[in-house]
């Protein structure tokens, strides 16, 4: 799991570079000759929403995985005045990929369960803190919804 | 100000706004094009701009194409459209249009060809509801009465059948370009375009239909 996200980020940030060291070329070949030729984009329909997309993605994530303890800094605004609000509980389900990547956060706030989806890539979170590493077998925690009290820990691991 | 340019569906993604929201976008790359002809009242009657857009090898121009675009200069070009304008006063043959004469919040009209679905039966083309599924049942996706007996003993013209569904060149209007990239040659635009991505899109300024502005009144 830890591997694969990884590469998954690498070969994100590669296709970006990639995108932008393409066009720099294609650019320079425009402006020498004197009858100025009309091009297309050499870069494909994907690599070209790739690097669109790669400009929105925020890098300074940390890893997250299924059954750790967060805190996320929740932008909210209220008339003109901005303020974050933190929001902890446990990572229950990763979704998607990319840009549209979300986490879904649970918590039990007096007595209630609450779930939160986020964005993480969305400006509205302002940061994402993990608090704890959770030792969990399943990469969907919903069982955790039929349980109360103490049934709800999630056990503790060091190595990440 | 810009009158219009052609581009390229590339596909669709999404892009997070000043809030924060995430807005369904379509990404068009979009020319640059060239002015290869510009009408006149006195030549041809009107007053226009034809630009021309797309890599193509030279082979597949003919002659009298080749011949058409010698005169502004152009390398072999794809596809040519007109755009009518009031008058061609600064706009100079064999110059460039680019996603530059766009800008970030304006409205425009996209046209493209829809994405073609072939044959179809009713509920595909028309909205039909279709037949019972059990209950011994037979009818399921047939169409159904198409008219009246003896009289009037023909089929009204105009009855909605299945056939050819999709292809066909319609115009999305009063989309919002949300970004404009003059480095890469693309537009953002909020929502969806016609036709499949890789397929040929007009772009052009949001043109005033009925009695309501086109770009909300501003």
């Amino acid at each position: 799991m830890e591997a694969e996200s990884n590469e998954l980020s690498e070969t994100v940030a590669e296709a970006a570079d990639t995108a932008v060291e393409t066009v720099a070329p294609t650019a320079t070949a425009v402006a020498e000759p004197p009858v100025t030729k009309v091009k297309t984009g050499k870069l494909s329909a994907y690599d070209l929403i790739r690097a669109f997309e790669a400009e929105q993605l925020k890098n300074d994530l940390p890893e997250i995985y299924v059954g750790d303890t967060v805190r996320v800094g929740v932008r909210i605004s209220e008339g003109n005045k901005e303020r974050i609000q933190p929001y902890e509980g446990v990572v229950i389900a990763k979704r998607h990929g990319g840009l549209n990547e979300t986490i879904t956060v649970r918590r039990i706030f007096q007595g209630i369960g609450v779930e939160r989806v986020f964005m993480l890539h969305s400006p509205q979170v302002a940061s994402v803190k993990v608090e704890r590493r959770g030792k969990v077998r399943r990469a969907k925690l919903f069982y955790l919804r039929d349980r109360v009290g103490k049934a709800t820990r999630v056990k503790q691991r060091f190595d990440r | 100000m810009s009158i219009g340019i052609l581009g390229k569906k590339l596909g669709m993604s999404q892009f997070f706004d000043d809030a924060g929201r995430s807005i369904p976008v379509t990404v068009i790359e979009a020319g640059p094009c060239r002015i290869t002809q510009l009408k006149s009242t006195g030549t041809d009657g009107y007053v226009a701009v034809q630009v021309g857009f797309g890599d193509i090898r030279d082979k597949l121009v003919n002659q009298p194409a080749k011949g058409h675009l010698a005169k502004s200069g152009s390398e072999p070009l794809r596809h040519l459209r007109e755009y009518r304008v009031d008058s061609v006063e600064g706009l100079e043959l064999g110059s460039q249009i680019t996603v530059a004469a766009f800008e970030a919040g304006q409205k425009i009209d996209v046209s493209g060809d829809t994405v073609g679905r072939g044959f179809t039966g009713l509920q595909k083309r028309h909205g039909f509801s279709r037949g019972p599924m059990s209950h011994g049942s037979k009818n399921h996706r047939e169409p159904g009465s198409i008219g009246a007996g003896t009289t009037p003993g023909r089929v009204y013209p105009g009855k909605r059948m299945a056939g050819r569904y999709g292809g066909k060149q319609i115009t999305t209007r009063g989309l919002t370009i949300l970004k404009v990239d003059t480095e890469r040659n693309l537009l953002v635009v909020k929502g969806s375009v016609p036709g499949k991505p890789g397929s040929l899109l007009n772009i052009a300024p949001a043109k005033r239909v009925g009695t309501k502005p086109a770009d909300g009144g501003a």
